[in-house]
Parts: structure tokens; C-alpha cells; sequence
């Protein structure tokens, strides 16, 4: 079960000069449940890569299955795939048009065939869920805060009850109380309904908090795949692809050349913070 | 689909139609569609041919670049294409039903076909070869006679090029929201005109008012930068003849000077 | 006198019903006093809707105090004749990197400010190299901005602004929409304008790790100046910071956790190094 990629290839472009060559070769295996941030630089091929899991873009060559069906099959239903595989872009004024906050997240489930009274209750639950309060649902969702709009614009896509979420960049121009909003939620959705989350960032503090996997991306390549431990060890190597491990990993390796006690693996202030006074307890 | 289009789009590379002044270029691209939209014998479309790819041989842009921009008019020209075909009178190739094909339709479409690739081509060489700040200039400078009429030509060729550039922004933009809402499992392909119509709804409000919070935002941007209309303005490129101009525009003399000769004692 | 300076400097929006009866009144900026000194670095903090957007925008003649007054280089704002030679002395960069390029040719972007202004046109070819030249994008002149990451774009417009030859340079969130190595080398830009040229910097950001080497920081909520200080100063204030919805670099965090817990390290802690430096005295033999 889950979501299987095998081999995929996608080329934009392909036979005029502009070819370029977005995914390569990849391979991965999702399983349901998981929490996962993909992380790699603007053109590092994330955004291509979450927008074939939900059939918006089709790979060159290679196969992707869900739940073990192929999803380039003849028969295969591709809104289905959609209404399962949950996909909610950068900026929530790419989707947000109707007069109220509750009509917009009604969009989808209708798409999916529902009755009108069906969708409403579909897209009340969904609100709850992202938080916003009731007050709001007769809003139009132009005169919301930054932080709401993403909320309904996340919304809209949870009303399709899809099994898998995949958020890009969810935290872009938000301030930071407004960016730990919007993941804690996200993190809460996770943990309550159980569904898969892809998390798109380029932020390590940000997903190294949530996640238990992640993978980073590189020039249309997987160029690590493991728990934020294991990625966050190779600072280095995170650096030559344009990124970086958490604050916080590079000063827990700088103290281990003083301190040779102390692990090396936080990724967090609070992990690092208990590390840091267990090593020094032990120094007296 | 929607990055093919290539009209609008500049092309940028060094050769000698890139640096001509954009006045020459204006009157070139308007002598050659008139005289393209006069073609009705096969010298007078050799000489249009024999000029359209002089010129384009001369702009370096690839060949395939420019076709490129047939793509985004293809339906056009094959519905065009087809009206011609089937609904011209003569003589009679074969009957299918109510439609007959003949050869004065063949050749009309033959004709309007190649009218309408070449008028495409001829103006898109013009704004692959000329940024549109170039030719909006170009355009101030040819109509500014009309200023004194208080025709605002500044205004309108500021207008123009501002226009220009967002054109490949907000495509890429109408690209976004339509993912973004195929994502809810919008269906923007299947149900009858008026459904469909409906459909895009969701597609053009974002669009818009995105399009005016640019508008906005650029509005603000130009008032910082110190923009308070034409008057008092210099220019980094003012538009002055260089001897290729002349030479351009000479050029155009003897292109329609055959061209008349042409029509007169053939 | 600085450069720049505000003297309870207020500005309200003023929402209006059908019978244009004021319904509603934001205090966007209300009391605000501000003395740049030319050739500072200064960092303007805030949350969204703190009112530091507003505050620039009137740095720039952009919007005008509805009370109190300031001055961009002894021009008071609120004079209209002094409007266009305010602009040209403070100029500003935006959030959205597309929304202020004008031109479809880099170097004619840069070109255009001048323009405006009524620049020669050789000097306005001496300005635009010199001002692509200063932001590192002399080689992009001929290409169109549509074809530039985020923080090239960014660069460009810093480059308009520049070719019109300001004291002062605002910048509104310049690096908000920008992934992090744009966010980068649009910061490391204007420190070189403000080391090499000597350029005024206003940087409004939310980003704290950005602030690190200001001058001076203020820290702006609900419209009012609650904080200000050097950047030492302005962290050490973890808590005060986080009630702001402003959050702190992870390595000051760490730092003030561990004083907290009763760890000798000083206050306001910057920079790795500065941490690593404080804990090694801990160490026994």
C-alpha cells in the first residue's frame, strides 16, 4: 500500500531547446502513515515530483503506483487519485474564488459528485479540523490574514477526505508565529486522522521538528533518504547541494571537539538544550 | 500549452534586424502584411517568401522558435483552412455527402494558409527581434505627431510595454491556479459550453485578482522609482537613425517597388 | 540630524461606510520616533501587520503622516514639492520580486529610475553599469528578469534603486518570497552596499537571522517602537520576543535555555562561535 515510484523520468520540454530533464531515475516507496519532508533548493525538482503523485503531471517514462495500482492504467481514474492523494499549493490566492471561506473548501467534495448538503458537512468537518472558527465561514476568504487563507486553502483540499496530503512550501511568507501555526496543526492533522503527510520545504528547522523521514532533493536526483538524524549528520554534504543542517547540528558538532561525550545528533533547541546539560552535569 | 505561445516573446541575440531602429522594423512589418495580404500568384508569393526568409536568416532566431508560434494558431488556420476547402465552388475533385472538395478550393486554401502563416511570422519576427520597451519606444516616437492632438501616447505605449512584460507571468500564473484547482478535481475538459464556461470561473477569479494586486503593487513600485508621466523624462535608448536604418529603409523602397512592377505589367 | 527622522510619526487607515461616515479607524503607525544616522544599518522587526510595511512606505513618500512629522535628509514628507527629490534620496525595494520590475530587459530596468529623474542619457549608461556592476549582475544586462531565481530579480531591483543614486536604500521584505540561498545572497548584496558604498540600509524583515549585524534594531508592534537597541540587546529579550510572535536564531535560543537552566553564558548570544566560546570555559581539565 502506499505510493510507489519506479524509475520515473520526466522531461520538460523534450524536443525543443528549453528541454530540461526535471526527475531522474527516481525511486521511492511511501508508506501509509508516514510523515515526510522533502526538502531541496528552488529547481531541485520537488514541486515536480509532489505534482506526478497526484497525476497532474505525467512521467516521461517509469511507472507510480497507489496502493499498488498503476496510475497511468488505461482505466484508471485520475480524479479518484486526486480526491485520495490530496495536493495543496504554494500560494492559497491560486485557489481560493468563491464569495465564502465555507463555499471555497465546498469546491472540491462537489467535484467529487457530492450533494450540497453532503459537501457542506464535509467542508464544516474540514474546517474544524485546520482551526478556524465558525465565525469565518461566511467570510469572503479575501479579507482573511495570510495565515487563515492557507488554513482554508488546506481545508479545501482535506474536505475530499484524502489519504495522503502533500503541502508545498506551507509556510512561505508567514511570520514565524503564524509558520509554527500552521505546522503544529499540520503535525495535530497527522497524528489525529493518521493520514500520510508530505511536507515541501526548504526549511531544515522547520520539517527537522515534525518529520520522521526526509528526503532531500538534488538536481532532479534523491540525494538522501533517511530520519532527520541520519540526514542532518552530513552537514557537509547538505551544503554542496545548497542547503543546511539545523542551527542547532552545527554547534552540537562544534562542542563535540571540546566535549567528546556529547551525541552529536539533535535537531531540535530542546534535544540539544537536555544533550548539552547531561554532558556538562557529568563535566563536575 | 500555454508557454508555446511565442508572440510577445523576445528573443534576444545579436544580429542586424535586433539592432535596427524599431520605426524601420514597424513600417517593414506593416509593408510586408500589406503586401503578403495582396498575394495572389505564385511570383508574388516567391517574393514575399524570398523576403521573409532573408529576414529571418538575417534575425538568427531559430526557425523552430518562430514555428513555434503556429502552434498556439494551428486550430485557427485549419478551421480557415477547411471552410475553403469545402465551401469554395468549381470544379469538382470528389463528393463526400453535402461537402465537395475542388481545386479552386484547394488553392484558396492553399492560399489563405500560407497568407495567414506568413502574416504570424512576419509580425512575431518584429517582437522576437525587438524588446518591447524597444518598440513601444518606437511606437511613442512614430505617433508622437499625434501629441499634439492630446492623443497620450506616452501613456498609451507605457501601457503597451508594462503589458508586455507581465503577458508570460500571468500565463504562468493561469498555469498554477489550473493545477491548483484540478488538485480539487476541477474538470475543465468534459460537459457542455455552458458547464464549461462555468468552469473556468475558478480559474479567472484568482486570476484577476491577482492580476489587479500586481497591478498595485507595480503602480507603487514605478511612483517610488520617481515615474510621473513622460514629461521631463530622458531616455536610456533614444531612437536615432543609424546608416543601416537607411539602409533598411531603402530596402523597403525597392521591396515595394518590385512588388508594384509587379502588379502593374504582370 | 540623521538622515532620516521621525517625531511621533502616526498614520491611520480609515475605512468608510456607504454614507462616507468613518466606520473604522486603524492606528497602522501611532507615535514612532526614528533618528537614522547616515551610513547606518538598521533592522526593522516585526510580525505581519506590526505596521513596519506602513512606516517604510512614508520613508518613501508613498504615504503621507496623518500626524507628527519626518524628515528624509531635512525634507519634511509632507511637503508635496520635495516629493520626487525624497524618492530619489531614499529609494525603496518591495516584497515581490515581480511586481517591481518594468522593463523586459535587466539593463533596461535599471535604466528607468534615472529616466524618471531626467538623467542623460550617457550618464544613465554609466549609472546602470555601475549599479548592476555594485549588486553583482553586470553579465544578465542583456536577458529578460522573467528567466532570474528570486534573489536575482531581487538583486536587479536593488540595482534600480541604486542607478538613482539615494543616500538611503528601504528595504520592505525584500528577501519574504525568496528560498533560502536567494535569501542569502540578497542580504550579503546590501551589506556590501552598506560597507563598500556607503548606502543608508532600512531593512524591514521578520527574518531575526538577518538582523544579526544591524547597527541598530527596532522592534515595532501594533504600530509602536517596543524595542530597539543593538542586536545583542534586542535578543537577550527571548521571552519579550516570543510573546511579539518574533522568534529568535536557534543558536540564541539554545543559549538562553541554557541560562535559564542555570548555565554561565551570556546574554544575547549571536553566533555559533560566540556559544561554543562561552560553554568550552565549562570544561574541566
Amino acid at each position: 500500500m502506499g505510493i510507489q515510484l519506479d524509475h520515473v523520468n520526466y522531461i520538460y520540454s523534450p524536443d525543443n531547446a528549453f528541454r530540461k530533464q526535471a526527475l531522474k531515475d527516481i525511486n521511492l516507496n511511501i508508506q501509509d502513515g508516514e510523515f515526510i519532508g522533502l526538502i531541496g533548493h528552488t529547481g531541485s525538482g520537488k514541486s515536480t515530483l509532489i505534482q506526478h503523485l497526484n497525476g497532474l503531471l505525467k512521467a516521461t517514462s517509469g511507472v507510480i503506483y497507489y496502493n499498488n495500482e498503476n496510475i497511468y492504467d488505461e482505466n484508471y481514474k485520475m480524479i479518484s487519485l486526486r480526491s485520495h492523494v490530496g495536493l495543496v499549493f504554494q500560494y492559497p490566492e491560486h485557489q481560493l474564488f468563491e464569495m465564502t471561506v465555507l463555499k471555497d473548501v465546498c469546491y472540491g467534495p462537489k467535484n467529487l459528485g457530492l450533494s450540497d448538503e453532503e459537501a457542506v458537512s464535509r467542508a464544516k468537518q474540514a474546517l474544524e479540523m485546520v482551526g478556524m472558527s465558525e465565525k469565518d465561514y461566511e467570510k469572503s476568504p479575501f479579507e482573511l490574514s495570510g495565515g487563515q487563507k492557507r488554513r482554508v486553502a488546506i481545508a479545501g483540499v482535506l474536505a475530499m477526505e484524502p489519504q495522503v496530503l502533500i503541502l508545498d512550501e506551507p509556510t512561505a511568507g508567514l511570520d514565524p508565529k503564524g509558520r509554527n501555526d500552521i505546522l503544529d496543526q499540520i503535525a495535530l492533522l497527522h497524528k489525529k486522522m493518521g493520514i500520510t503527510v508530505i511536507l515541501v520545504s526548504h526549511s531544515m528547522e522547520d520539517v527537522a521538528k515534525y518529520v520522521d523521514r526526509i528526503i532531500v532533493m538534488n538536481r532532479g536526483e534523491v540525494f538522501m533518504d533517511g530520519t532527520p538524524k541520519s540526514v542532518f549528520e552530513n552537514g557537509k554534504a547538505l551544503e554542496s547541494v545548497g542547503l543546511a543542517a539545523p542551527q542547532v547540528s552545527y554547534v552540537m558538532h562544534r562542542l563535540r571537539e571540546i566535549f567528546p561525550e556529547l551525541p552529536v545528533d539533535a535537531t531540535t533547541v530542546e534535544e540539544a538544550k537536555a544533550d548539552i546539560l547531561h554532558c556538562l552535569e557529568a563535566e563536575k | 500549452m500555454i508557454r508555446d505561445i511565442t508572440i510577445g516573446q523576445y528573443y534576444p541575440a545579436h544580429s542586424i534586424i535586433h539592432r535596427l531602429d524599431p520605426r524601420v522594423k514597424l513600417l517593414g512589418t506593416l509593408v510586408f502584411i500589406v503586401t503578403v495580404f495582396f498575394v495572389n500568384d505564385l511570383l508574388g508569393l516567391a517574393l514575399a517568401t524570398a523576403a521573409l526568409g532573408a529576414v529571418i536568416w538575417l534575425s538568427k532566431v531559430p526557425l523552430k522558435y518562430m514555428l513555434k508560434g503556429l502552434r498556439a494558431i494551428f486550430i485557427l488556420m485549419l478551421f480557415t483552412v477547411l471552410l475553403n476547402v469545402f465551401l469554395t465552388p468549381g470544379t469538382e475533385i470528389f463528393r463526400w455527402g453535402f461537402l465537395k472538395v475542388t481545386w479552386e478550393g484547394l488553392f484558396l486554401a492553399g492560399k489563405t494558409a500560407i497568407r495567414l502563416m506568413y502574416l504570424i511570422i512576419g509580425s512575431t519576427i518584429m517582437t522576437l527581434t525587438t524588446t518591447p520597451n524597444h518598440l513601444t519606444d518606437g511606437l511613442e516616437k512614430a505617433l508622437s505627431p499625434l501629441k499634439k492632438l492630446h492623443f497620450p501616447v506616452h501613456e498609451l505605449s507605457m501601457t503597451m510595454s508594462i503589458a508586455l512584460r507581465f503577458i508570460p507571468i500571468l500565463l504562468e500564473e493561469t498555469d498554477k491556479i489550473m493545477k491548483a484547482q484540478q488538485a480539487r478535481c476541477a474538470d475543465f475538459e468534459s460537459g457542455h459550453l455552458i458547464q464549461r464556461m462555468k468552469s473556468l470561473i475558478p480559474i479567472l477569479v484568482p486570476l484577476f485578482i491577482s492580476a489587479i494586486r500586481r497591478a498595485n503593487d507595480l503602480a507603487m513600485a514605478m511612483e517610488a522609482r520617481c515615474y510621473h508621466g513622460g514629461a521631463g523624462r530622458t531616455k536610456m535608448k533614444p531612437l536615432v537613425y543609424q546608416k543601416r536604418d537607411v539602409v533598411a529603409y531603402i530596402i523597403i523602397l525597392v521591396y515595394i517597388l518590385i512588388w508594384a512592377a509587379v502588379k502593374i505589367w504582370l | 540630524m540623521g538622515i532620516i527622522k521621525a517625531a511621533k510619526l502616526f498614520y491611520d487607515y480609515v475605512t468608510k461606510d456607504e454614507h462616507d461616515e468613518v466606520e473604522n479607524v486603524i492606528h497602522a503607525v501611532s507615535g514612532v520616533d526614528l533618528d537614522v544616522e547616515a551610513g547606518q544599518f538598521i533592522a526593522v522587526l516585526g510580525h505581519n501587520g506590526s505596521g513596519k510595511s506602513t512606516l517604510a512606505k512614508q520613508i518613501n513618500a508613498l504615504l503621507v503622516p496623518t500626524g507628527g512629522t519626518l524628515w528624509v535628509k531635512d525634507m519634511d514628507t509632507k511637503d508635496a514639492k520635495n516629493v520626487w527629490k525624497i524618492r530619489q534620496s531614499a529609494g525603496m525595494v518591495f516584497q515581490n520580486p515581480d511586481n517591481q520590475i518594468i522593463a523586459s530587459l535587466v539593463e533596461e530596468d535599471v535604466g528607468f529610475g534615472p529616466e524618471n529623474i531626467g538623467v542623460p542619457t550617457k550618464d544613465i549608461w554609466h549609472r546602470v553599469q555601475n549599479s548592476l556592476k555594485a549588486v553583482g549582475m553586470l553579465e544578465y544586462s542583456q536577458h529578460s528578469p522573467n528567466k532570474l531565481s528570486g534573489g536575482q530579480k531581487q538583486r536587479v531591483a536593488i540595482a534600480g534603486v541604486m542607478a538613482m543614486e539615494p543616500e538611503c536604500i528601504v528595504l520592505d521584505e525584500p528577501t519574504a518570497m525568496l528560498d533560502p540561498s536567494g535569501r542569502k545572497e540578497v542580504i550579503e548584496t546590501i551589506r556590501e552596499l552598506n560597507r563598500e558604498k556607503k548606502v543608508t540600509v532600512i531593512l524591514i524583515t521578520h527574518y531575526m537571522d538577518e538582523v544579526v549585524h544591524a547597527d541598530k534594531v527596532y522592534v515595532m508592534d501594533d504600530g509602536k517602537i517596543v524595542l530597539s537597541g543593538t542586536p545583542r540587546e534586542v535578543f537577550s529579550q527571548v521571552e519579550y520576543l516570543k510573546q511579539l510572535r518574533l522568534d529568535v536564531p536557534q543558536v540564541t535560543e539554545l543559549a538562553y535555555e541554557l541560562k535559564q537552566a542555570g548555565i554561565d553564558v551570556p546574554e544575547g548570544v549571536l553566533t555559533v562561535d560566540e556559544l561554543v566560546k562561552a560553554l568550552e570555559r565549562h570544561k574541566n581539565r
